[in-house]
């Protein structure tokens, strides 16, 4: 193979806020014809600076002030500008995170194509016209010949990926830089993308510079393996040795702080600390606060690279010649801290604290200036669920099916429409506001986004007590002397540290904290009312791998020590895996299959449920899977497809899917399913 | 007592705003995260720079607020008489310049005035020739030889002046701040000098600098001249500058006040409660601001014109009368500006309200009221302060515009737009009178340009979208993002299916 | 989308209506007929048959909404409220005090009106886009900054001033142009320039500083970063990519306005000596001709409500994300 790509000692500064940014610091890596090269990182670890860096498209904060990077022997950083413009979109194209976005909203799709091939092959008129409807073809759109006039917004989320990765392939690039290619994506359409990327890059033999945080992103396509810290590569290799011996102690961690099946025991590894400041300088290792093998000299001497086996290289002072005695056998992976399993089994989860039976929330759609309601959003359309005392039900569905809007509807944060929500026993729905107020101490929520769930005017200890204000919630004072209100300070600072956070900190304002640290503070406002319920709503799917683990840590250990239930909302297949002890998986407003976590993961009856775990990209250096492909997206709720909702993208169907919606077929006394493939009760 | 107070309206909503002004500083200084964006209009050198303009010409402001009716001597001791006349601060400052009154016109610097006048010698014989003035240049024996050194001497003198006191303020700052930051005091002075100071004084202390020469030269040369020259009926034309400051500031500043309630209030229940409420603060906006706002404030002052004229009894001096129509005046612009703000505050309070920390308190069960005073109005007041600074030199600019057309304040009151309107009339003269025109551009020039760098300096500190950058970045990163714009478009589709 | 039109006139009736309401609350409610006329003919000595002979010669001798002396529906029709108010939404604005018919007084005044109102918005459009694309171009240089600089200056300086200074300098000290005057025909171009450049100045600050805002403000999206990705030059970026979508906030922004681009513009036309609406409404205001004065609040509503529709239309015409949901 040929070596296409060469970065040597790159360092880009990013000049944003009072100290300039150091996003990358002397990164060096080679790329090879036809191959795909995986930088895989955390958030702000630097790697989409260098994928702009190298297309020289940083944003005007942002100077490269060091390195070479060479495609093909010619250095790009010293072309001038309008030399490079030659070379972007031709010989080097880039895809982004957010197709959405990313594209121009008032071109049509034939315009932005079009747009490539005129600059670069100055194709014209028909010639262009045929090109274009040819790249479409490739990348699988349907019907390309009609949709190529229409707009982007005309689009799916999957289909404007394949429009960006079109127009990205129109150059025909040697090298595609993919950043984030399918973070976006809901996991089946991840899986249709990432599955076209791999197919192109066969045919066309271009490289691919896939810039991910996702290790099952990685597993799926990479050949190579970097990953990168504080704008620093520290671990090379190929896939098959990085996923047999992951060396570098942050590796190993991010490996071992993915939730999974076989971790449900125990908590998860987690990398105390936090990412260090780019904006500083370094005289040791950069990991080395965070590392548990770290000793004097990783403070102080900057680690070179070492080979592990020929072509795994790993910034480490563990793998130095001269300290060999303290590597490998010191390295192994280090997990969490057994803990213990829950004391409530399954033979006690028949105690129902919530049941829920054929819950409906409708959004009417008004037109007209008396508003008449033409038609319903049927966001939830009959959800029946129950979660058991002290148990965990996962509700699992991809964007769009409603699963946030059961959460609300449960707590009557949006009224449903119809069904009844019984909680411990009494009826929620059709509650007044003030009946409803002297039961919410019994129920509260998680919501996902860190940054927009804490007010940023308010401190932690005014957040934290709101709850507590508004519903009478007073802490037991620690003596009898203590007057109410220090002892609800006492309160908020035994919170605080329930959730890991010193107490101090309650003086201060949201924007000093990270993602997860404000996730923390959330969970804490949530506890400080004494609730017995917890609807966790998507609450890690912002953060890091790292930091997940952490909030995961944390929300099982709080279930073990108070015994909460968790409506746990999520679409994240290896947190079911690792928290539920129930799953219910949700498809377009209804709940399609149900039952306890081994029976829907280890037996997935509904073609649903197998094509979604199917997607799921296996973290591993193996490929062997099978990936049930599924046809277009997700239809609209305010329309959904006559009889079994799942019928237009289902790889089974039957006649009969397309009039009838199925009813529950028992596979156990827990397990049920909606499918016409089984004999229904 | 040698005077009798008097508050006029606008007086009190004045003292008013001081008030909530400096609570506000007050409650801000005491709130770390609040005084962020306010450091940053602190490191604006633009923003201090036109800030030490504005204090300048707010202090006049505040001068000629304060009024009261002098005594008048009367010959029996019996009783006390006050005068019709209401004086403020200002006034007795300006003495001189408002009591040296000349026949007509005369040019700035003048010694004679504008127009020939027939004499009549003491031989009986007549003359056309330019009279002197009776004050301006009245100390000079022979103006035509005279006038330029004594002018140039006075100048120089007034500058003079101006760079002492400068240099005394030089003085005191770079010693408190070495005193502060416990550095030797040449260190201090250089570290202004380039700038590296954490607020820029050296943009401060340059515009003083430039203030003092002129207020030195101003007040030297106006104890015995005519500086802009005298009008029509003879009056200071400096004097009548200095008092249509107070004018333009309360035309700028009063009108938000009296708007700000209504917008408030109105602005976030039709965005937090959406429905009925919501139908009803629209269509009474989109009906107010559909009338064209000259249009409104023409009929609306003609209105309060008959109104007044009818009912002569209740105003006991020119001075309430006058302040009243000023303060009319400001409700009416108020009441056709509210509309913007009202609608900028109904959009960001519906962001607000899908907020996850709204609907966690929502979980909570907290009150409407709690809701919006605790979470959604501290998070909307950005929004208000960047409208508020940002309208007041439209505010200023509008009230010229509206005193030419004849709907702005009261005939009598000194103000940019009267002085304008009058010395429009005298366009067409040949020698052209420019200097009362040109005294009233420049004045409010200074004021709107200051207030204009100023906003901008406030807006760039505290736009959130600049602000929440990086955050938005982050937070929005991963499916994150997709969930996010998911969500939104969905409440678009509902929300765009309520409202036409 | 013909149906979408009507459904938006439809919309507007009722804001006309709350329009015509609070123009009668404010010239008959919150002041009585009697006190108009009080106003006109001189507080002291008024005669009560004077005031009765002035409320007769401008109809406002009637009851205000109910009249208890007619039958039937003339109980509601012959009222000030259903003559002078009601009577608008027809046209009839009656007669002003010198006794000619409004309506036809605004028919003849609006050519004028038009004739320096359009080309001030046209070609402060072109200008100002112009200006504010130049300034986008060269962003974050010494161009960019003396160009906000100068707008801001521009910002500050009164409408006022330009106009006394424009007519100073070219029509008095240069003779140029003459300082006033209107007449029909291609004539009135000398008359013409002189308003039309002073209001292209005038507008130029505040307009180039907002476009350049919302130009900066496109730049920044990702779409924009694509297009750079794809080799094309900041050129075409700028005029392919970001022009086209910023043209959307801009035109529907500047469609708004058409419509009452009808109605002139008070100071300039007065200082200029057009016959247009603008110097018809000063002469109005200071004259105290309420009939006149009511007359042009609702006809400028009603053109400003013609504007939002407008509006309407042409974002369905410009964006395709509203043209084709």
């Amino acid at each position: 193979m040929n070596l296409l790509l060469q970065i040597k000692n790159l360092q880009t500064l990013l000049h944003t806020g009072p100290a300039p940014v150091m996003a990358v610091d002397g990164l060096s890596l080679q790329i090879m014809q036809g191959e795909t090269f995986a930088l895989l990182g955390e958030s702000g670890c630097g790697k989409s600076m260098t994928a702009l860096s190298v297309m020289r498209l940083l944003p005007e904060t942002g100077e490269i002030i060091a390195g070479s990077i060479r495609i093909g022997g010619e250095d790009l950083l010293l072309l001038p500008e309008a030399d490079m413009r030659n070379v972007r979109g031709k010989r080097i194209s880039m895809i982004f995170q957010e197709p959405m976005l990313s594209l121009n909203p008032v071109m049509t799709v034939a315009e932005q194509i079009g747009e490539v091939l005129r600059r670069h092959f100055n194709l014209r008129g028909v010639a262009q016209h045929q090109r274009v409807l040819e790249i479409l073809n490739q990348v699988g759109i349907p019907d390309a010949d009609r949709r190529m006039e229409e707009y982007p917004f005309q689009f799916s989320g999957g289909m404007k990926q394949r429009v960006m990765i079109a127009m990205a392939l129109a150059g025909e690039p040697e090298l595609l830089i993919a950043d984030e290619p399918t973070t976006a994506l809901d996991v089946t359409i991840q899986a249709q993308v990432l599955d076209l990327m791999r197919d192109l890059q066969k045919r066309s033999g271009m490289s691919i510079l896939l810039i991910t945080h996702d290790l099952g992103v990685v597993a799926e396509m990479a050949h190579k393996v970097a990953v990168m810290y504080a704008g620093q590569i520290i671990e090379m290799a190929t896939r098959e040795e990085f996923f047999h011996n992951p060396s570098h102690p942050y590796s190993h961690k991010l490996f071992a702080s993915l939730p999974a099946k076989n971790k449900r025991d125990r908590g998860l590894a987690v990398i105390s600390g936090t990412v260090p400041p780019l904006s500083r300088e370094f005289i040791g290792c950069r990991f080395a606060d965070r590392c548990d093998h770290a000793w004097d000299l990783c403070r102080t001497t900057m680690p070179g690279w070492s080979e592990v086996t020929s072509g795994h290289q790993v910034k480490c002072h563990l793998f130095d010649q001269d300290n060999g005695s303290r590597a490998p056998s010191s390295v192994k992976a280090v997990e969490g801290t057994p803990q213990r399993a829950s004391v409530l089994q399954s033979d006690c989860s028949i105690l129902e604290l919530l049941r829920v039976t054929d819950l409906k929330v409708y959004f009417p759609i008004q037109k007209g200036l008396m508003k008449r309601v033409v038609g319903h959003v049927k966001a939830v359309d009959g959800v029946s669920l129950t979660i058991p005392r002290g148990g965990t039900l996962a509700l699992v569905g991809e964007s769009g099916c409603g699963k946030t809007t059961v959460g609300k509807g449960i707590l009557q944060l949006i009224r449903p429409t119809a069904g009844s929500v019984l909680y411990d026993g009494l009826e929620l729905v059709g509650l007044e506001r003030r009946q409803l107020r002297e039961k919410r101490a019994e129920f509260q929520i998680i919501f996902q986004d860190p940054y927009s769930s804490l007010n940023p005017r308010m401190r932690i200890v005014d957040i934290i007590e709101e709850g507590m204000n508004a519903l009478n919630v007073r802490g037991k004072p620690v003596s009898a002397g203590d007057k109410p209100s220090s002892s609800e300070r006492w309160e908020v600072d035994a919170l605080l540290q329930r959730v890991g956070l010193p107490p101090e900190t309650k003086w201060r304002y949201p924007h000093e904290f990270s993602g997860g640290q404000r996730q923390r503070i959330a969970i804490a406002r949530a506890l400080a009312v004494n609730p017995r319920l917890l609807i966790c709503d998507e609450p890690t799917s912002a953060l890091d791998v790292s930091v997940q683990a952490q909030i995961l840590n944390l929300l099982k250990e709080l279930q073990n020590g108070l015994g909460l239930s968790y409506l746990f909302i999520t679409h994240n297949i290896s947190v079911v895996e690792y928290l539920a002890d129930e799953v219910a998986v949700m498809y377009l407003g209804r709940i399609v299959e149900r039952g306890s976590m081994d029976e829907v993961m280890g037996s997935p009856q509904h073609p649903y449920t197998q094509a979604l775990l199917s997607a799921v990209p296996v973290i591993g250096p193996d490929l062997k899977r099978e990936v049930i492909r599924l046809h277009g997206d997700l239809p609209s709720p305010a329309n959904p497809p006559a009889g079994c909702h799942f019928h237009p993208r289902c790889p089974k169907v039957m006649p009969v899917c397309h009039e009838i919606y199925p009813e529950a077929s028992s596979f156990s006394f827990t397990h049920t399913a909606h499918c016409h493939l089984y004999t229904q009760k | 007592m040698l005077f009798k107070p008097v508050i006029l309206w606008t007086d009190a909503l004045i003292y008013l705003l001081v008030m909530v002004a400096l609570v506000f500083v007050w409650y801000v200084r005491r709130n770390e995260h609040m005084l962020v964006p306010w450091r940053r209009v602190g490191h604006s050198a633009s923003g201090m720079a036109s800030l030490t303009v504005l204090v300048f010409f707010m202090s006049i402001g505040l001068l000629d607020t304060v009024h009261f009716r002098p005594a008048i001597e009367n010959g029996s001791n019996s009783e006390k008489v006050y005068s019709v006349e209401v004086l403020s601060l200002l006034d007795i400052i300006a003495t001189p310049l408002r009591t040296r009154v000349e026949k007509t016109y005369s040019a700035p610097f003048a010694a004679h005035l504008y127009a020939r006048e027939t004499i009549e010698l003491p031989d009986g014989a007549q003359m056309r020739e330019f009279p002197r003035l009776q004050f301006g240049g009245a100390h000079l024996q022979d103006p035509a030889t005279q006038l330029t050194n004594d002018v140039a001497e006075r100048a120089t003198t007034g500058l003079a002046l101006g760079l002492l006191s400068w240099c005394l303020v030089l003085t005191l700052l770079s010693v408190s701040l070495a005193r502060r930051d416990s550095a030797t005091l040449s260190f201090t002075l250089s570290a202004i000098r380039r700038g590296d100071t954490e607020v820029p004084w050296n943009a401060v202390l340059a515009t003083l600098a430039l203030m003092f020469m002129s207020i030195g030269v101003a007040l030297m040369l106006s104890t015995h001249y005519h500086i802009f020259g005298t009008d029509k009926v003879g009056q200071d034309v400096f004097y009548q500058s200095l008092k249509s400051i107070r004018t333009g500031l309360v035309i700028g500043t009063l009108t938000t006040l009296m708007m700000l309630p209504f917008a408030l209030l109105l602005g976030i229940m039709a965005g937090y409660f959406r429905g009925w409420v919501d139908d009803v603060i629209q269509y009474i906006y989109t009906t107010l601001s559909s009338i064209p706002g000259v249009l409104l404030i023409a009929a609306a002052v003609l209105m309060m014109q008959v109104y007044m004229e009818t009912h002569p009894e209740l105003f006991d001096t020119i001075a309430a009368r006058a302040d009243l129509r000023l303060l009319f005046l400001c409700i009416i612009l108020g009441v056709t500006s509210w509309t913007g703000l009202c609608r900028l505050l109904r959009g960001e309070t519906l962001k607000l309200r899908e907020m996850e920390y709204i609907q966690a308190a929502h979980a909570f069960g907290v009150s409407h009221w709690r809701i919006i005073s605790r979470h959604i109005l501290p998070n909307v007041m950005h929004i208000v302060l960047i409208a508020t600074v940002m309208d007041f030199s439209g505010l200023v600019l509008a009230e010229a515009v509206l005193s030419y057309v004849g709907v702005g304040v009261d005939p009598s009151m000194i103000s940019f737009g009267t002085m304008i309107n009058a010395a429009r009339l005298e366009m067409a003269r040949e020698p052209m009178v420019w200097w009362a025109l040109l005294s009233a551009f420049g004045f409010m020039f200074a004021l709107v340009l200051s207030a204009n760098l100023f906003a901008d300096a406030v807006q760039d500190a505290f736009n959130p979208r600049v602000r929440t950058w990086p955050l938005q970045a982050r937070k929005l990163q991963r499916r994150g993002r997709e969930q996010y714009s998911k969500d939104k478009t969905v409440e678009a589709e509902i929300k765009g299916s309520h409202s036409p | 989308m013909l149906n979408y039109i009507i459904r938006r006139i439809l919309y507007a009736i009722p804001i006309l209506v709350g329009v015509n309401l609070i123009t009668f609350t404010l010239f008959f409610v919150v002041n009585t007929p009697d006190d108009m006329a009080r106003m006109q003919l001189g507080i002291k000595r008024v005669t009560p048959e004077a005031i009765e002979k002035w409320k007769h010669e401008r109809g406002y001798d009637k009851p205000l909404m109910l009249n208890d002396s007619e039958e039937g529906s003339g109980k509601f029709t012959h009222t000030i409220f259903f003559e002078k108010s009601v009577a608008m939404f027809a046209f009839d604005f009656g007669r002003a005090d010198d006794g000619r018919d409004i309506a036809h007084e605004i028919k003849s005044r609006m050519l004028p009106s038009l004739a320096i109102a359009l080309p001030v918005f046209l070609l402060g459009l072109i200008v100002y886009i112009t200006f504010a694309l130049v300034m986008a171009f060269f962003r974050a240089t010494y161009v960019d900054f003396w160009g906000v600089v100068l707008c801001v200056a521009l910002m500050s300086i009164s409408s006022l001033f330009y106009i006394i200074g424009g007519q100073f300098l070219i029509s008095k000290l240069w003779h140029l142009v003459p300082i006033s005057g209107y007449s029909s025909g291609l004539d009135a171009g000398k008359f013409l320039v002189l308003p039309v450049i002073i209001g292209i100045i005038s507008g130029a600050g505040a307009s180039t500083r907002w476009y350049r805002t919302i130009f900066l403000e496109e730049m920044s999206k990702d779409y924009v970063r694509t297009a750079r990705a794809k080799g094309l030059p900041e050129s075409i970026v700028l005029f392919r990519h970001v022009l086209r979508n910023a043209m959307i906030p801009i035109l529907t922004g500047a469609v708004v306005v058409i419509p009452l681009l009808f109605l002139g513009s008070l100071i300039a036309e007065s200082f200029f000596g057009i016959p247009g609406l603008g110097s018809y409404t000063i002469d109005a205001i200071s004259s105290q001709d309420f009939a006149v004065v009511r007359a042009m609040v609702f006809l400028g509503s009603l053109l400003y409500i013609v504007g939002l529709i407008l509006t309407d239309i042409s974002y369905t015409l410009v964006d395709p994300r509203i043209r084709l949901e």
